[in-house]
C-alpha cells in the first residue's frame, strides 16, 4: 500500500457544493424519502409502543412507549445515515460515476468523503427531527433536555456515516451490504437497548453491548428524554465522535486505495 | 509559444503491469494534440496522471505552470474534461448539469448563469435547456458532456475518446465544435482511435503503444516518416496466392490481412499496369493515411 493513502485527511469548505448537489437531488425525491425514512419509524415505534407497552408495566422506570421513543431517535438516525452512505455513496462512487466527474475539478478525493458524511448525517439529522416532533406530539416528553437530541442526531449521523463508508469502500457490488445490516446493524439494534434495557442480556454480551457505538447514543438519548441530564455525557459523546473520526480516516484510505487503481 | 503540459519520463506501473513506459511530451499553447493507440495502449491512465489523479511512480509533468500532482488542484482550475464514458448527473436537467458543475469550481450561481446561455447555444442543447438527462440522446449527452467541461472557460480541454460510440452526424457535430474551440485558442489533449478523427483535428499527434510514445508529428509528417506515399489494396480469393508470385516485384512491401493484400509503393504505376493482366482481382488504388501508419506501427493482431 502507497504510503500517501495514509496521508492526514485535507478537508475545507469545498465539500459544500457537493452537499448543495445532494440536496438538490434529495429535493426532488423528498416525498418518497420522507416516507421511507422518516414514517418507517415512527410506525414501528407507535406500534410496538402501544402494543407492546400495553402488555408491559413500567421499563426502566417509565412507560414503554417512552423507553422506545429513546430508542428510536437513535435507530432512526443510524438507518438514515448507513443507508445513505451504503446504497447511495456507492450508486454515487460506482454507478453514476458522480465522484469521478467531480473529482475532474479542483474538488479533491478527501473533500468527497467528508462531504459524503456531512450529507448522510444532515439525513440523520432530519431523521431524528421527525421522530422528535412525533414524541413532543404526543407529549412523551415535556423536557427541554430533548433539544438535545438534535445535535446527537447530528454525531449520531457522522459516526454511522463514517463507518457505512468503510464497508461502501470496500463493496465490490450492491449485495455487499446484506452482510453489513445483517451482521453489524441488526445485531446492533438488539444488543444496545433499543427495544428492552441492556441489563436483560447475559453479562458477555453486556460487555459487547458497552463498545458498540449504538449503546453510548441511547445512553445519552434516554436521559435526556427522562428529564435527567445523562451520566458521564462527555465520555458518550467522545466515543460517538471517536468513532466517526476513525471511520472517516479508515473509509478515506480505502478509497484512496480503491480510486487509485 | 508557450508550453502547456510537459510530461518527462512518466512512468506508473500496476502490480507488474508496466502501464506508462518513460513517457515525454510537450504540448503547445493552442494545439490540438492526439494521443493515438490501441486498447490498453495507456492512453487514459496517461491523461489522468496529466490531472494529477493518480500519481506516477516516476518522473516530472508540468501542467500549467503547476507541478502535477504536488499542485493539481490549482491546474485543474484551468481545465476541462470529457470523460470517455459519460458520467452526467441522471437526476438533473441540462442545465442543472452545468450549474452544479460550476459550483466545483467555486464559481458564483450567478456567474455560472451569465455562461448559460453562451454553453447552450455551442452544445445545441438551448431547445433542451429542460430536458432531463435520460431523455437526451448519446450525441446531446457529448454535447452536454463537452459544455460542461466548458463551464469554467478552461484554458486547456482534456478529451478521452470523445466520439467513441456516435454516429457520423453526431461526431461530424462534435468535431466542428472542436475546431471552433482551437480557433478560439484553446489547447486540446484528446485520445481517439478513429483516424479520421487524429487526421482532422489534430495538429500534431502522438501514436502510444505499451505506454510508451513510438511516434510522434503530425498527420502528415507521421505519414511520410513511417509510410511508403502510395496504397494499392488488393481483394479476392487469389489476392494471397498472387502477392507472393508479383506483389514483391512492384511493390515495396504488402500485408497479407484475411483476402486483401496491402501493397505499399512510391509510384503506383508499375503495380497498377501488373493488376489490369489480372482481370479476376479486384483493387483499391489511393494515398497513404494515418491508420496504414497505425497498423504498420502497432500491428494488424487484435488487442484484447
Amino acid at each position: 500500500m502507497n504510503r500517501r493513502h495514509f496521508a492526514i485527511p485535507n478537508i475545507s469548505l469545498r465539500f459544500v457544493p457537493i452537499w448543495r448537489r445532494n440536496f438538490m437531488v434529495w429535493k426532488k425525491m423528498a416525498g418518497s424519502s420522507i416516507l421511507g425514512h422518516l414514517a418507517d419509524p415512527v410506525i414501528y415505534m407507535l406500534g410496538l409502543g402501544y402494543g407492546l407497552g400495553g402488555m408491559l408495566p413500567e421499563v426502566g422506570g417509565m412507560p414503554y412507549i417512552a423507553f422506545l421513543a429513546a430508542g428510536t431517535v437513535c435507530y432512526s438516525t443510524m438507518n438514515s445515515a448507513s443507508f445513505e452512505a451504503l446504497y447511495s455513496g456507492f450508486a454515487r462512487m460506482h454507478e453514476q460515476r458522480t465522484w469521478e466527474a467531480i473529482l475532474n475539478t479542483p474538488i479533491t478525493l478527501d473533500d468527497i468523503v467528508f462531504s459524503e458524511i456531512v450529507w448522510a448525517a444532515s439525513k440523520s439529522l432530519l431523521s431524528g427531527l421527525a421522530v422528535l416532533a412525533v414524541i413532543w406530539l404526543l407529549g412523551l416528553s415535556h423536557s427541554p433536555l430533548t433539544l438535545w437530541l438534535i445535535p446527537l442526531s447530528l454525531l449520531v449521523g457522522l459516526c454511522f456515516a463514517s463507518l457505512g463508508l468503510i464497508v461502501t469502500a470496500l463493496a465490490p457490488g450492491y449485495d455487499f451490504f446484506m452482510y453489513y445490516f445483517t451482521l453489524v446493524i441488526t445485531p446492533m439494534v438488539l444488543l444496545c437497548g433499543v427495544f428492552f434495557p441492556v441489563d436483560q442480556l447475559p453479562p458477555l454480551l453486556q460487555t459487547v453491548s458497552s463498545i458498540l457505538p449504538l449503546t453510548h447514543a441511547i445512553n445519552l438519548a434516554r436521559p435526556l428524554l427522562n428529564d435527567v441530564i445523562p451520566a458521564h455525557f462527555l465520555w458518550h459523546a467522545a466515543v460517538l465522535l471517536g468513532y466517526a473520526l476513525l471511520g472517516f480516516y479508515v473509509s478515506l484510505v480505502l478509497f484512496r486505495k480503491r480510486l487509485s487503481q | 509559444m508557450s508550453v502547456v503540459l510537459s510530461a518527462c519520463n512518466l512512468r506508473k506501473s500496476y502490480g507488474d503491469q508496466v502501464v506508462v513506459d518513460g513517457l515525454t511530451v510537450s504540448i503547445q499553447r493552442g494545439e490540438c494534440f492526439g494521443l493515438l493507440g490501441p486498447n490498453g495502449a495507456g492512453k487514459t491512465t496517461t491523461l489522468r496522471l496529466m490531472l494529477g489523479l493518480i500519481e506516477p511512480d516516476a518522473g516530472e509533468l508540468n501542467l500549467l505552470d503547476h507541478p502535477v500532482p504536488q499542485q493539481a488542484r490549482a491546474a485543474r482550475l484551468r481545465v476541462g474534461v470529457v470523460p470517455q464514458m459519460d458520467n452526467l448527473d441522471p437526476d438533473f436537467t441540462v442545465t442543472e448539469n452545468l450549474l452544479v458543475y460550476g459550483r466545483y469550481f467555486g464559481m458564483s450561481d450567478k456567474a455560472i448563469e451569465a455562461r448559460l446561455p453562451e454553453l447552450l447555444e455551442f452544445a445545441n442543447l438551448t431547445h433542451k435547456r429542460d430536458a432531463k438527462v435520460p431523455t437526451l440522446s448519446g450525441g446531446m449527452k457529448r454535447r452536454l458532456t463537452l459544455a460542461r467541461a466548458l463551464v469554467n472557460d478552461p484554458e486547456v480541454l482534456f478529451l478521452d475518446e470523445p466520439t467513441t460510440g456516435l454516429d457520423p452526424q453526431a461526431r461530424h457535430l462534435i468535431w466542428q465544435r472542436l475546431r471552433e474551440l482551437t480557433a478560439r485558442g484553446k489547447t486540446l489533449l484528446l485520445t481517439t482511435h478513429f483516424m479520421d478523427e487524429a487526421e482532422r483535428l489534430c495538429h500534431r499527434l502522438a501514436v502510444m503503444d505499451n505506454g510508451r510514445i513510438i511516434s510522434e508529428g503530425s498527420p502528415r509528417e507521421l505519414i511520410e516518416r513511417n509510410i511508403e506515399p502510395q496504397v494499392v489494396e488488393v481483394f479476392g480469393e487469389q489476392a494471397a496466392a498472387w502477392a507472393q508470385g508479383h506483389a514483391t516485384r512492384h511493390a515495396q512491401r504488402f500485408e497479407v490481412s484475411g483476402e486483401t493484400v496491402f501493397c505499399y509503393v512510391d509510384d503506383a504505376q508499375p503495380l497498377l499496369r501488373e493488376l489490369q493482366q489480372h482481370p479476376h482481382l479486384r483493387y483499391l488504388h489511393r494515398p497513404a493515411n494515418l491508420e496504414d501508419v497505425f497498423l504498420k506501427l502497432t500491428g494488424r493482431e487484435m488487442r484484447e
